[in-house]
C-alpha cells in the first residue's frame, strides 16, 4: 500500500473529530468568528501548533481588552492534519456553515492553491501567515508572511559575495520549491554566479544519501537548502555525518522548523537564514512578545517567524476591521487601499502593501553557530514585498485571483 | 577521478539503500510471512524503538544500548498488541488490516499529544571517512553491516534452534504442530513479538539519522512494503534479493536522475514484479525447487 494512499485514508477516518469552539464563555452575543485552519498533525505539525497557540494568545489578549468595536473574538479552530484536502473540506465548511468573518489558514503553498479558489468562489475573506514563494495576486487574501524578494534578495547576494558564486539548490518538490528555486536561479545569475547544480526532493523522503554525494560532486560554495516537512529536515544531520561542510542558506529552515534546537549540534553549523522573526531576536517588542507567549504556553518548543505572522495578523485584522467598522471584505480592502494599514510588532514595524496585500517585513539574517547559537550578522529593516506590484498586480485596480512567477508574470494592460 | 573511487561510491549507495530497505522491511516481513498478518502499524513500531532509543540516550545511556532498549520495548508492546488484538483476529485476515491500521493512527496521534510535536535528535556517531572527492558517513556502513548481521542471525534463528523449528512447524500445519505439543499461542505470540522488535531496532539504528516525530514511521512504510511485496512470504529467499534487487534500482535511478526517479524506479519494479512473479521472488524460488 503506498504511502499516499495510507495518509488519505487515516485522514478520513479522522475527518470531523476535532471541532474546537474557543472562548464559549464569551461567544454569547454576536461575535466575529475567525475561522483557523492549521496542521495540528501529521507532517507539518512541528512548525505550525504554534501559530495556533499565537491566534489563541491574540485572540485571548484582544477579548480580554473589550474585544474588536466591543464584540468578542471567537475562534472556530479545526486540524487539517498536514493534508490538502482537508484543508478544502473546512474551508467549505468554516465559509458555508460556521459562517466565518475571516480565515487564518495554511502552511504549505500546496494546501493554500488548494483552498484559495474555495475562499474566492464563497467570497471569503483569507489571510495567509506563511513566508512563501510569493506571486498570489488576489484580494480574498491577505499574505503576512515574507516572500522571495525579502528573503532571497537579501539572503543570495550576501552569501554569494561572502562564500562564492557557485549555488546548489535543493529543494522540495512541489510549487513552494520549484518556485522559490526559480528565484534563486534568477537571483543568482542577475548576481553574476552560476548554479552548480539541483536537485528537487519529493515530500516525505528521509534519506539523503545519493543527494549528498550529487552535491560533494557538484563542489558549490554553498548549498539553498529548501526543504520541508519533518521527513527532509534529516538532510542535515546526514550531511554533517558525511562531512559534507558546506555552508547553507534556506528562507524556511530554523525560522520555521527549528531544526537548530532539534538537532545535536553541530550538524546546522554555518546555516545562514533570512526571517522575518525567530524567538532569538533580542529587542525589547521582540522579548516581551516571548515572555508572553511562554507564560501561555510554557511547553511551547519554539516561537517560530510563523507564531509571529499569525499573532500580529489578528492584531492588524482587529485594527482594519475598526477602521472599517465592518468585518467586509470590501469595506476592509478600502482601508487598505489607504496604504497606511501598519502596526509595531514584535519584529518590528510592519504595513499593509495595497497593491498586492503582502506586508513589509524586517528581515533578520540569522546565522548558526556550531555549537547552535543564533547571531545576527545582518538586520535589513522595512524591506517592502515590491515584486508583485513593480510586475502589474494592482489589487486596488483589478483582482486578478492568481498566482505570478517570475516566468510567468501579470499580463501588461 | 579514477575508477575506483566510482566504483566505492556505487558500492556505498548500494549498501546505503540495502540497509533502508532490508530493516525497514524485515520485521513486516517476518510477520507477514510467518504469520499472514499484514501489519499497518509496522511504521509505528519503528517509531516506537526510536523515541525509545533517544529518549534512553537523553537519559544517559550509550547509543548500541539505547538501540537494544528500543528493540526491547517495541518487542514487548508487540506481545501486549498481539495478546489483545492480533490474537482474535488470526482466522480474519482483512479485519487485522483494519485493526493495525487503527492501533497506527492511535500510536501517532497518542504520540503527538503526549510527547509532543518533536524529539530532539542524538546526533550520528563514528564522524566521516574520504574516499577520492566524496565524503562518507562511517555510520552509514555500520547500518549496511546491521542489515546483513540481522539476515544472519533471523537465518540461524529460524533454522538452527528450537523456536525456530517450532515457528516454521507451527506456520507450515498449526493443527498438527498442536497435537504434537507445541504451544501454537505462545509460538504465535513470540514471532509477533520478533517482529516488532525487529522494526523497534529498523527505527533505533536509524534514530541517531533522522528527525524524531511521531510520524516518522510513515517514511519507511512505502519501502518496507514495497520490499516484502517484492519479495514475498519467505524472509530469507525473498527479503534478502528483493533488497538486493531494489537497491540496485533505486541507486542507479537516483545518482542517474534524482530522488523523485528513484522512487519512481521503485514503484515500477514492484509493478513489473507482481506481474511477472505474483507471488514475489520467494514464490518463485520455492516453484522451482518443487
Amino acid at each position: 500500500m503506498s504511502k499516499s494512499v495510507l495518509r488519505g485514508l487515516r485522514a478520513a477516518a479522522l475527518t470531523g473529530t476535532l471541532v474546537l469552539g474557543l472562548h464559549q464563555a464569551l461567544a454569547a452575543e454576536n461575535p466575529i468568528k475567525l475561522g483557523v485552519l492549521e496542521d495540528q498533525s501529521g507532517d507539518f505539525a512541528a512548525a505550525t501548533i504554534g501559530k495556533v497557540h499565537a491566534i489563541q494568545l491574540a485572540a485571548d489578549e484582544i477579548n480580554k481588552a473589550g474585544g474588536i468595536m466591543g464584540r468578542p473574538l471567537e475562534l472556530v479552530a479545526y486540524d487539517t492534519q498536514s493534508d490538502n484536502t482537508r484543508y478544502q473540506e473546512f474551508m467549505r465548511r468554516v465559509l458555508q456553515r460556521d459562517k466565518v468573518d475571516v480565515v487564518f489558514a495554511g502552511f504549505s503553498s500546496a494546501s493554500r492553491e488548494a483552498y484559495r479558489p474555495i475562499v474566492d468562489q464563497f467570497n471569503g475573506f483569507a489571510f495567509y501567515n506563511n513566508q512563501y514563494e510569493g506571486g498570489v495576486c488576489d484580494g480574498h487574501m491577505i499574505v503576512t508572511g515574507a516572500v522571495p524578494e525579502q528573503q532571497f534578495s537579501t539572503l543570495i547576494p550576501y552569501m554569494m559575495e561572502k562564500y562564492g558564486k557557485n549555488v546548489y539548490t535543493l529543494a522540495a518538490d512541489y510549487n513552494f520549491g520549484q518556485i522559490s528555486a526559480e528565484w534563486v536561479r534568477k537571483i543568482v545569475k542577475e548576481n553574476g554566479g552560476k548554479m552548480a547544480g539541483e536537485e528537487f526532493i519529493p515530500l516525505g523522503v528521509s534519506q539523503f544519501s545519493q543527494s549528498i554525494q550529487n552535491i560533494q560532486k557538484a563542489k558549490p560554495d554553498f548549498v539553498v537548502t529548501l526543504l520541508v516537512g519533518t521527513a527532509q529536515a534529516s538532510y542535515y544531520e546526514q550531511a554533517a555525518s558525511a562531512n559534507v561542510n558546506l555552508p547553507m542558506a534556506s528562507s524556511v529552515n530554523v525560522g520555521q522548523g527549528y531544526e537548530h534546537k532539534r538537532f545535536k549540534p553541530p550538524s546546522l553549523k554555518d546555516m545562514y537564514v533570512t526571517t522575518n522573526y525567530i524567538e532569538e531576536i533580542d529587542s525589547p517588542k521582540s522579548k516581551e512578545f516571548y515572555a508572553k507567549f511562554k507564560a501561555k504556553f510554557p511547553s511551547e518548543p519554539y516561537v517560530n517567524q510563523e507564531a509571529e505572522n499569525s499573532y500580529l495578523a489578528v492584531y492588524l485584522y482587529k485594527q482594519m476591521v475598526e477602521r472599517a467598522k465592518s468585518t467586509k471584505r470590501e469595506e476592509i480592502r478600502k482601508v487598505i487601499a489607504m496604504g497606511d494599514v501598519c502596526m509595531d510588532a514584535p519584529e518590528g514595524k510592519v504595513c499593509i502593501d495595497p497593491k498586492s496585500q503582502h506586508m513589509s517585513h524586517t528581515i533578520y539574517l540569522a546565522k548558526v553557530g556550531a555549537d547552535h547559537s543564533i547571531s545576527f550578522p545582518k538586520v535589513w529593516e522595512d524591506i517592502k514585498p515590491y515584486w508583485l506590484g513593480e510586475a502589474g498586480c494592482d489589487l486596488t485596480k483589478k483582482d486578478p485571483m492568481a498566482q505570478y512567477t517570475p516566468s510567468n508574470p501579470p499580463p501588461k494592460p | 577521478m579514477d575508477i575506483a573511487t566510482h566504483v566505492f561510491s556505487a558500492l556505498y549507495q548500494f549498501g546505503d539503500a540495502f540497509a533502508f530497505l532490508v530493516l525497514s522491511a524485515c520485521g513486516l516481513a517476518v510477520i507477514f510471512g510467518m504469520m499472514g498478518v499484514i501489519n499497518l502499524a509496522h511504521g509505528e513500531f519503528i517509531m516506537c524503538g526510536a523515541y525509545v532509543t533517544a529518549a534512553t540516550v537523553h537519559a544517559g545511556l550509550p547509543l548500541p544500548l539505547g538501540i537494544l532498549a528500543g528493540t526491547i520495548v517495541s518487542a514487548l508492546v508487540g506481545v501486549v498488541v498481539e495478546l489483545a488484538v492480533i490474537r482474535h483476529l488470526y482466522d480474519r485476515p482483512l479485519d487485522t488490516i483494519v485493526a493495525t491500521w487503527g492501533l497506527s493512527l492511535i500510536a501517532t496521534q497518542g504520540t503527538l499529544i503526549m510527547v509532543g510535536s518533536t524529539m530532539a535528535g542524538v546526533g550520528t556517531p563514528f564522524g566521516s571517512f574520504q574516499v577520492g572527492d566524496y565524503s562518507y558517513s562511517i555510520y552509514r556502513i555500520v547500518l549496511f553491516c546491521a542489515a546483513l548481521g540481522v539476515l544472519a542471525a533471523l537465518y540461524a534463528l529460524f533454522n538452527w534452534t528450537r523456536f525456530g523449528v517450532l515457528a516454521r512447524a507451527t506456520i507450515q500445519v498449526p493443527h498438527m504442530a498442536a497435537a504434537l505439543g507445541v504451544d501454537t499461542r505462545l509460538i504465535y505470540s513470540l514471532t509477533f513479538a520478533c517482529g516488532a522488535g525487529l522494526a523497534g531496532l529498523a527505527g533505533g539504528l536509524y534514530a541517531p539519522t533522522m528527525t524524531l516525530v511521531p510520524t516518522m514511521g510513515a517514511t519507511f512504510i512505502m519501502e518496507a512494503f514495497v520490499t516484502v511485496v517484492i519479495g514475498g512470504a519467505d524472509v530469507f529467499l525473498g527479503t534478502a534479493p528483493a533488497g538486493g534487487v531494489l537497491a540496485v534500482v533505486k541507486s542507479v535511478m537516483t545518482s542517474w536522475q534524482g530522488q523523485l526517479f528513484g522512487q519512481i524506479g521503485l514503484l515500477v519494479a514492484v509493478i513489473i514484479v507482481v506481474r511477472v512473479l505474483p507471488k514475489g521472488i520467494s514464490g518463485f524460488v520455492l516453484r522451482e525447487r518443487t
